[in-house]
Parts: structure tokens; C-alpha cells; sequence
């Protein structure tokens, strides 16, 4: 991976991170030795097909997920040992998060979802990055709506700004476009991509879909629990030249 | 299809369960019920037949003031002793013994106090010397008692012992010279406390004179038949006699601890109604939500080709089976309450009546079953309706939770409950006939409609309860997710609102009738003093009459009023009366005003009646009236007053020389005016040390008179409290059922939450917040239905004397707080369990 620039510390890493469902017969290897630093400030994409092990290392970065061996850190957070009350707090104080779907809660208007994760730890949003974030989501007419009432598209950029309310080390986005059409999907893309740009928010967008790829400033490839490739500055063409050949080589 | 049902059902065990051991509960007191009366009814037919085994026939007078639908008892008449002779020399008597016994022979024990039986009779008799002496001997003067062994116990008392006796006179002190027992080694005969006088002292003491008997007890000769005998001597002694074998004596003595009996069966069957009732709520919820959760699975049955006749089975074969598998165990149960509870009656008092073995009649099974499974499948009639109209294509959309519009439960709920208010307006005012049937139809009706009329309020009220919790993000959450699906938030409620609201209706009754009586003694009683005592049996506290006078003679006393009670014939009829030792001190104490002739006086010999009495049984001033007591020869009275009614003094009055002749002619109630300027608590004192022959009763002021009066309540309201834990029970379980049931719907949410950034206990915060919304709101339902039934109630009964409604604010606010810990309490494992959420596998998808 390199070493970081000078004065520049990665958002999160992992050290040589280890995954193993189940044990004998049914042993599962999720990640085997994966090293990753996510740079502060850059929006990095993780690629791989199907049961790469991207969403468990997803998980295991975000601590949602403990590693079997190995190391994580959030910041200078080192989150092996840490309990479960020490864990949420880290979750709701330095991480963002964006799922494909059920991401808000249907009884909370928008801008309470929005606000949440600010309301759970008792502090307030600042009111201009709020009016900003909402503002450049397009959400201002639709704070007062609850998620049944909204598009699909727009329940997703609800989504965005509650993860970037608080400011977080790290957002994770785990195919936040999964299950939009594709205008949706590249409205949602560009809004992280620009966080990342205009506002220096460090993010992780975990997809199969090189298209989504594209937007990010890096791609990380994993395929069977290994880092197998990366790729900067990527389009949608270089993301999926280097797939065609990560398969051709699994293949072969 | 079967087995598609079955499967199903094994997956939702604990939720089944749950609302299966509403039936459990419910269908245990039916059975207990059952259990219990056939037990102790054979018990006590047992006892009978032991009490009536040297019994061939039984002669006693007949009743000269037979029962009337007032009082559903006789009055027992003594017969003359020359009976006893006429019955001996009946052919085929080999002897007949005079029998002076009667109900009311109260000892004074080692401590003092009177020895009190709870429930079995305290006897008198004369001594026959036919029972087995444990120590001494019978009497043999007129000082000397002896009791059977079960009293001797309780009264801490032996041979030798002196002991005062309370009986139709003022104490008297005995030597207890014998104690017996019975065959078979008893202590007593089911708990009754007998103490054996000579035979003049149990006549002049039970029966008011001498040379009278309460019945005459013969053994027949050899070879002589109890139904012959019982011919012959019926046919000798001719009218004014009831004579009865032994075997007829004892089913009819029988028939009166059967009767207390089958009032505890009530108890036991409204305990089981309460449960089944509430049981009702919590199955209909179970159903409705298991066909909810089952929907595309139901309409994937449909689109295969089962037919809507096959939903409805499936669903109401899933009733069945509960309903069959929690009768059988609640029947169990019910076995198991019934002996425990036979055991706990055979042993009252020191008492030992013998069980008979446990029975378990063949009724107890059928009823139990029938109610059990009736009730469970009514309860799941609407659901499984509900599945039977779930269209096939609800399998391949995606299930949404439909939002039914409210407006038609709204009016059906407005319609029921508007039919029930009606009801219970008819039973209340007493128009037709079967008035408590009326009644009890109406409440349940009412309930039905309220719970219908839920949904539509659930919304606002639940929201303004949630209000209280929302200064805290998990409370806002849990205030937000209970008003999400009012139709289930309402049937949970409503399960508690019907517990609440019952016993909220009943304290509303009692504290209003306490506060009407309050009323009525501040308002209507000049006393400063009150002798009264707390009636524990059939027969009421009673002092010596002369404690009346010697009280009137204290220093600082200005008047002294005293009455004892009666039932009499009147010119023929059924009528209560009261004796008065002084009517001038009466008119000053009571306010009595005449409205003809006079009540300054009231000699030997005259009676004075109220205005509204008079005028409906026609009387007029100077009418000479033919009054029967309880004892003795008919009185003729001479009318001299005529006064005005109130709600103290009312009805007829006598003096207290007719009033010797009362069933219980000791007063019953004395009343003290002291003179102004002494003092109150000397006069207390000097009363008190009167009454030391009078364990029975105390003096006080007129607050302790009121408490006095209304203590029985205190064991009203402890029965009810019974009831409501049950049915509290009952509803906890159904708030556990409807959370959990959230939990494992909103599980994606829980992960969400959790996993940006919900702390495990803030997530237990929220779903208790939602239980104590939700059982807040049934509370606040049960105590505004509650206090409007009692209020109808109350209003009803003006008429009875209740003017003052008093509604128990204390109490209200108290089951409020109970309904919010019984929501803490519910919420326990539901909140664990979504505490315990996986986040990972709460917001996967694939």
C-alpha cells in the first residue's frame, strides 16, 4: 500500500485482517490477510464480485463486525477489544452510514432522520453544515416528509445526509445504489464524490458495479478475501478492463 | 393443508403459548369452581349424615314468620315441651329427647376476646350426654358448661376454667366442667363451636324461655321404619309441626353451607369469566397478527387453488388445537385449585370437616373444555375471516402493511357501545326483570364497544401519553413505534382497560357509599359517641341493654339512644322493626320530628311508624296493630306516633319491653349525646369500662363508626384486586405478545439503529417506552370507563340511600402507576431480546 504523505493519517485501516465463519466442515474464509488504508479525505471504492469478502470487510472496518485476526483502526482507534458500548459510541461519533435499503425509520420525518444520529448521542447539529448538506441534496422541500412519502432516490439522499451530518472520520456506503434507477444512482454518486471533494469527507463505497466505481478518487479490488488489485483516478472503462482481467485470471 | 397449519404453528410456540395461557388461566377457575362444589358439597353431605346418624325422625315447629323475599331465612319457633311427651308416647318411638339448641353461644376466650368461628355456627344446646367425654363431666348445675374439644381449643380454655358466654342475655359466667368430642375421635363437627348448658339454663339462654325446645330429636324401635315413624308422629302432633326423617334433616341442614358454597362458586366463575374475557382480546390480537405476518404465505395458498372455506379452517383449526391443548391443561389446573381450595375450607376455623375424595364430575370436564375451546375460537373467528379475504395476488406484491381505514370499527364500536350503555341504563334503573343479568350484559357490551371504539383514539391519547417520555430520543422512538398500528396497540390496551375499569367501577361504588355514609352521620346524627362492633357472622354485635342506662346516668352525658332489630309479622306481614330504649333521646339525636301524635315517648304496648310506611300500609294514628316477634306471643300496639322519615331513623319502632321479645332483643347500636361543656374523651373512658362485659363492641366517635361500618369493604375490595391481578396478569401477557411481535418485525430498524449509534440500553429504553405507552393508555382507558360506570352505578342507587358520588382519586392515580410499571415489567424481555439484535444480519439483504 505505500506509506501515507507526511501529517496525513488514514481515516481507517486494516492490518493484515483475517475473517473465519464457522469452524471445521463448515468453515468459512471471508478474509484472508487483508491489509487496507483509507485515506483521509478521499472517496475509496471496494470492487468484487459476489463473495469477495467487500461487505464483511465493510463490516469489519466499520466496526459492525469483529475480525478473527488482525487489526482495525478508526482513526487512531485501535477497535480490537473494544466493548459493545464503546463500539456504538465510536459508530455514532466518528462513522456514517448508508445501506442499500431500509435506511431510515418510517415513523421520523426526513429531517429527523437526518438529525438522528446527532439526537441519540444528545448533540446538536451545526445548523449551516446542516442547511448546506440539505441544500445541496435538494431535500429542502421534503423535511417534513416521512420515507413512505418519498422516492426512492430521495429516501437515499436522506440517507446521505444523516450520514454526513455529524462530520464522521469515515462514511460507509454499502451499494447505496443498489436498488435505484440509474439518473438516481449518479445523483446519489456525485453527491459523495463531491463531499469528498468540496469537504474532505473520507468515503468508502462498497459495490460490484463499475460504473459506481467510477466515481470514486480510488478502487480497491477483492476477490476471495484477497486485495488483489487497485486502480486510481479510475473510469468506467479502466474498472472494468481491470475486472475482465482479475476474472480471466480466477478463471484461469 | 393439515399439514401446512401445523407447521406453521410449531413456528410460533411462543406466541401461542401465550395466548394460550390466558385460556389456562380462565378455564382453571371453571374447573376449580366445579371441583371445589362437588367436593365440598359431598363433604358437607357427609358431615350431615354423621351429625344426623342417631337421627330417625325430626320434629320442630313450624315457623310462625316463614321466609320472605327480604330474608330468605325463617325465623325458628320454639315447641312446647308437652310436644316431647305426645311424640314419646307415639307408638315405635324407643325415645325422644327435647332439643334446646340454637346459633349464637359466644365464648369469651383465655384472651379475652370473643372466640370467633369464621363461617361454622357457635351452638348452645343442652346437654344430652350422648357424646364421648375427652375430660370431666357434663353439667350438672346450673354455673357449669361444657364445649366441645375443637372450641375448648381455640378459646385456650380447660376443665376448671371459669368463662363468660354471651347468649340472648348479657355475658354470664360458667365453670367448664367437660370437654367431649365426637366418633371417630373429632374435635367438632365441620368447624361448629358448641357449648352444652343444663337443659333450663340452653332454654332460657338459646331459646328466651324456659320449657321450650328448638326441635325434638326420636330414635325409632327396632323394626320401625324412619318414614313410618315420621307418618305417625306427623299425624299425632297434627298442624304446627314439621316433621322430617333424619336422612331429610340432614340434605336440608346440607343445603345451607351448599348455599354459601355456590356464592364462592360465583366468585370463582366471575374470576373465570374476567380471565376468558381479557383472554379474548389477547387471541384475537394473536390471530390477527399471525394472519398478518402470514399473509403472502396465505395468499400463495390461494393462488394454488385453496379456497377461502380452507382459510378460515386452517386458521380456526389452529384455535382449536389451542383451544383443546390449554382447556386439558387448564382443567388440570383447575383440579389442583379445587383441592387446594377444599383443603383451605375443611380447615376454617379450627374446623375439621372430613373431605370426601376429591371429585372431578364428568361436568367439570365437559364445561371446562366447551368454555376453553368456545372461547378461543370465537376470539379467532374475526382473524381467520380476515385470512379467508386476502386476495391470491397479495403473494406476489410486496406486503405491505395495509392501513385499513378506522371509520368501520369506529361505528360499529359506537354502535355496540351505545347498545351496552343502554343495557346497563335499564339494569341500573331496575325497568324488567333478571336486572343483574341486565347489568353484567350491559358492562360486558360496554367494554366491547369501548375496545372497538380504541383504534379511533388511540392515536391522539397514545401521543399525548408518549409526550411524557419525549425529552429522550429512544422515548420519542418508542413513543412513535406504539402509534404506529392502532388497531394493535388498542386491543392490547383494551385487555387491561377491562381489569382497571372493573375494579376502578367497584371502588368508585364503595368509596361513594362511604362518603354518602359520612354524609348522612354528620348530617343526620347528633351523637358524639357511637357503640356499635363490626359484624363477622350472620348475627350482628349486640351489648348489654343495661350498659344503656348506666351510660345515661354518667356524669356530662345528655342523652342516650339504643335499638336492637327484628323481623316480625306485622298485621300479617314480613316487616323489620326496631326496639328503642328512650324515643325522647331517639328525637334529639336522630332530629325526629311527629307529624302526628307524639314521639317525645314510647311505652309498653305502643309503636310509632314513619309517614311514608303509614301510608302505604294504610295506618292511621291510634290503629291497634297485631305484631308477631321473632319469640313469644303476639303483641297488640296501640299506634301513638307518626313521624317523619329520614335516612336514619325510619320504619317501626318499639319499645324495648316488646322489644325482649326480639330473635336478638340486646341492642344492637347505641348512640351518646354529651352534655355541652364536658368533656368527650372522659365520657369515652367511663363508656369503655362500661362495656368490658361487651367484648363485642366498642365505643367511638362518629368517624370510627363509618369505618366500622364500611370495613367489610375492605374485603370486597381485596377480592376484586384478586380479580384485577388476574386480569392485569392476563393483559401483561398481551403487551409481551404484541412487543415482541414488534421487535421481530422491526428488526432491520434495530439494526439500523444500532448500528448508527443506539446503545444497547437506549435500545431497551425505547421498547419500554412503547410497553408503558401502551399499558399507560389501557389504564387511562380502564379508569375513565371505570369511573363512569361507577358513576351510573352510583347514580342508580340514589334512591338506596348513595347521594354522594366520591370518586377515588388516590386509587385511579395508583392503578395509573401500576399500569406504567406493569409496562417496565412487560417490556423486560422483549427489550432484551431487541437489545440483543444483529446488527450484521438485521441489514443484510441478500
Amino acid at each position: 500500500m505505500g506509506t501515507m504523505p507526511e501529517g496525513m493519517t488514514a481515516a481507517a485501516r486494516a492490518v493484515d485482517v483475517w475473517k473465519v465463519y464457522g469452524t471445521g466442515e463448515a468453515q468459512v474464509v471471508a478474509l484472508r490477510g487483508v491489509n487496507v488504508e483509507l485515506e483521509r479525505g478521499r472517496f475509496t471504492a471496494i470492487m468484487g464480485p459476489s463473495g469477495s469478502g467487500k461487505s464483511t470487510l465493510m463490516h469489519c472496518l466499520a466496526g459492525l463486525d469483529a475480525v478473527t485476526r488482525g487489526e482495525v483502526y478508526i482513526g487512531e482507534t485501535r477497535l480490537a477489544g473494544l466493548g459493545d458500548a464503546r463500539l456504538t459510541q465510536l459508530r455514532r461519533e466518528q462513522v456514517g452510514f448508508i445501506f442499500q435499503q431500509f435506511n431510515l425509520l418510517p415513523t421520523l420525518s426526513a429531517e429527523e432522520n437526518i438529525a438522528l444520529p446527532m439526537a441519540i448521542a444528545g448533540r446538536k447539529p451545526n445548523r449551516e453544515w446542516l442547511d448546506a448538506v440539505i441544500d445541496t441534496l435538494g431535500l429542502r422541500d421534503r423535511l417534513r416528509h416521512r420515507p413512505s412519502q418519498l422516492s426512492g432516490g430521495q429516501q437515499q439522499r436522506v440517507a446521505c445526509a444523516r450520514a454526513l451530518v455529524s462530520r464522521p472520520d469515515v462514511v460507509f456506503a454499502d451499494e447505496p445504489t443498489g436498488n435505484l434507477d440509474s439518473r438516481s444512482g449518479a445523483e446519489v454518486l456525485a453527491f459523495l464524490r463531491n463531499s469528498a471533494r468540496e469537504y474532505g469527507q473520507t468515503i468508502v463505497l462498497v459495490t460490484h458495479d463499475p460504473n459506481a466505481a467510477s466515481y470514486a478518487d480510488r478502487v480497491v479490488f477483492l476477490a476471495d478475501g484477497h486485495v488483489v488489485a487497485e486502480l486510481r483516478d479510475p473510469t468506467a472503462e479502466t474498472v472494468l478492463d481491470t475486472m475482465k482481467r482479475l476474472d480471466a485470471m480466477v478463471l484461469g | 393443508m393439515l399439514r401446512a397449519t401445523f407447521s406453521s404453528m410449531l413456528q410460533r410456540k411462543l406466541r401461542l403459548t401465550l395466548s394460550g395461557l390466558a385460556v389456562v388461566l380462565g378455564v382453571m377457575f371453571v374447573a376449580g369452581a366445579f371441583v371445589l362444589t362437588d367436593t365440598l358439597g359431598r363433604s358437607f353431605d357427609g358431615l350431615f349424615t354423621t351429625v344426623y346418624s342417631k337421627t330417625d325422625v325430626e320434629v320442630t315447629a313450624k315457623s310462625k314468620i316463614a321466609a320472605s323475599e327480604a330474608s330468605h331465612d325463617e325465623v325458628p319457633t320454639p315447641l312446647p315441651a308437652s310436644a316431647v311427651q305426645t311424640v314419646d308416647d307415639v307408638p315405635g318411638v324407643a325415645v325422644a329427647h327435647g332439643i334446646a339448641m340454637a346459633d349464637g353461644a359466644r365464648v369469651i376466650g383465655a384472651d379475652g376476646k370473643i372466640v370467633n368461628s369464621a363461617g361454622p355456627p357457635r351452638f348452645g344446646t343442652n346437654w344430652l350426654g350422648d357424646q364421648p367425654l375427652r375430660d370431666g363431666h357434663g353439667p350438672q348445675a346450673d354455673n357449669q358448661v361444657a364445649m366441645n374439644a375443637a372450641l375448648a381449643e381455640t378459646a385456650g380454655l380447660k376443665v376448671g376454667d371459669s368463662v363468660g358466654i354471651l347468649t340472648l342475655q348479657p355475658k354470664r359466667m360458667f365453670t367448664l366442667v367437660g370437654i367431649f368430642g365426637y366418633d371417630g375421635g373429632k374435635d367438632s363437627l365441620g368447624g361448629a363451636q358448641v357449648v352444652a348448658f343444663t337443659e333450663p339454663v340452653a332454654q332460657e339462654l338459646m331459646l328466651g324461655e324456659r320449657s321450650v325446645y328448638s326441635s325434638i330429636d326420636v330414635r325409632a324401635d327396632d323394626g320401625v321404619s324412619a318414614d313410618t315413624l315420621k307418618g305417625r308422629i306427623a299425624s299425632k302432633l297434627g298442624d304446627g309441626y314439621v316433621v322430617k326423617t333424619g336422612a331429610e334433616a340432614a340434605a336440608e341442614r346440607s343445603a345451607g353451607p351448599k348455599e354459601f358454597l355456590s356464592f364462592f362458586n360465583k366468585i370463582l366463575l366471575g374470576f373465570a369469566g374476567v380471565a376468558l374475557f381479557v383472554g379474548i382480546f389477547l387471541i384475537v390480537n394473536t390471530f390477527s397478527i399471525i394472519v398478518a405476518q402470514r399473509t403472502r404465505e396465505l395468499a400463495l395458498l390461494r393462488a394454488v387453488g385453496a379456497s377461502r372455506r380452507q382459510m378460515v379452517g386452517s386458521v380456526l383449526l389452529e384455535a382449536l388445537v389451542i383451544g383443546a391443548l390449554a382447556s386439558l391443561v387448564g382443567l388440570g389446573a383447575g383440579i389442583g385449585v379445587g383441592a387446594l381450595l377444599a383443603a383451605v375450607f375443611s380447615q376454617v376455623g379450627g374446623g375439621d370437616l372430613a373431605l370426601a375424595g376429591i371429585g372431578v364430575p364428568l361436568s367439570a370436564v365437559i364445561g371446562s373444555l366447551a368454555v376453553g375451546i368456545l372461547v378461543t375460537l370465537i376470539a379467532a373467528a374475526i382473524p381467520a375471516l380476515r385470512a379467508a379475504r386476502i386476495p391470491p395476488v397479495a403473494a406476489l406484491t410486496e406486503a405491505a402493511t395495509p392501513d385499513r381505514p378506522l371509520t368501520r370499527v369506529t361505528v360499529a364500536g359506537g354502535a355496540v357501545f351505545a347498545a351496552g350503555a343502554m343495557l346497563l341504563g335499564i339494569g341500573l334503573t331496575g325497568v324488567g326483570d333478571a336486572t343483574l343479568w341486565t347489568i353484567l350484559g350491559g358492562v360486558l357490551i360496554s367494554f366491547i364497544g369501548v375496545a372497538l371504539l380504541t383504534p379511533v383514539i388511540a392515536r391522539p391519547v397514545v401521543g399525548a401519553v408518549g409526550r411524557l417520555f419525549a425529552w429522550s430520543v429512544p422515548g420519542k422512538l418508542g413513543r412513535l413505534n406504539s402509534g404506529r398500528n392502532p388497531r394493535r396497540t388498542a386491543i392490547t390496551a383494551a385487555a387491561l382497560m377491562v381489569g382497571i375499569a372493573l375494579i376502578t367501577g367497584i371502588t368508585t361504588v364503595l368509596s361513594s357509599t362511604t362518603a354518602s355514609l359520612t354524609k348522612l352521620v354528620n348530617e343526620q346524627v347528633q351523637a358524639d359517641l357511637i357503640i356499635s362492633g363490626e359484624q363477622s357472622g350472620p348475627r350482628p354485635p349486640t351489648f348489654d341493654p343495661a350498659v344503656l342506662d348506666r351510660a345515661a346516668a354518667l356524669p356530662g352525658v345528655d342523652a342516650v339512644a339504643g335499638a336492637s332489630f327484628d323481623q316480625a309479622l306485622v298485621d300479617g306481614k314480613r316487616q323489620s322493626v326496631a326496639g328503642v330504649n328512650d324515643l325522647a333521646a331517639v328525637k334529639r339525636i336522630a332530629s325526629l320530628r311527629a307529624t302526628a301524635g307524639t314521639v317525645d315517648e314510647l311505652s309498653a304496648g305502643q309503636v310509632v311508624l314513619d309517614k311514608d310506611l303509614a301510608a302505604k300500609a294504610g295506618v292511621t294514628l291510634g290503629q291497634r296493630i297485631t305484631t308477631q316477634f321473632s319469640r313469644g306471643a303476639p303483641h297488640t300496639l296501640t299506634v301513638t306516633g307518626i313521624y317523619e322519615k329520614s335516612e336514619m331513623v325510619n320504619g317501626w319502632l318499639v319499645s324495648a319491653v316488646d322489644a325482649a321479645d326480639f330473635g336478638i332483643p340486646q341492642p344492637v347500636q347505641g348512640y351518646l349525646k354529651v352534655a355541652d361543656g364536658a368533656s368527650v374523651a372522659d365520657v369515652r373512658t367511663q363508656v369503655t369500662a362500661l362495656l368490658a362485659d361487651s367484648p363485642e363492641v366498642t365505643v367511638g366517635d362518629r368517624s370510627e363508626f363509618v369505618k366500622q361500618q364500611t370495613s367489610q369493604f375492605d374485603t370486597v375490595l381485596a377480592m376484586i384486586q384478586i380479580l384485577l391481578a388476574l386480569a392485569i396478569l392476563i393483559a401483561v401477557l398481551g403487551i409481551v405478545n404484541t412487543l415482541a411481535l414488534s421487535v421481530l418485525e422491526r428488526t432491520r430498524e434495530l439494526g439500523l439503529l444500532r448500528a448508527i449509534g443506539l446503545r444497547r440500553a437506549q435500545t431497551m429504553r425505547m421498547v419500554t417506552v412503547e410497553a408503558v405507552v401502551i399499558s399507560v393508555f389501557g389504564a387511562l382507558l380502564g379508569v375513565t370507563v371505570g369511573a363512569g360506570l361507577g358513576t351510573a352505578v352510583v347514580r342508580a342507587l340514589k334512591s338506596e340511600g348513595i347521594t354522594q358520588l366520591a370518586l377515588p382519586w388516590t386509587q385511579m392515580g395508583t392503578y395509573l402507576v401500576l399500569a406504567a410499571f406493569v409496562g417496565v415489567l412487560a417490556a423486560v424481555l422483549p427489550a432484551i431480546r431487541a437489545a440483543r439484535v444483529n446488527v450484521l444480519t438485521a441489514i443484510a439483504y441478500e
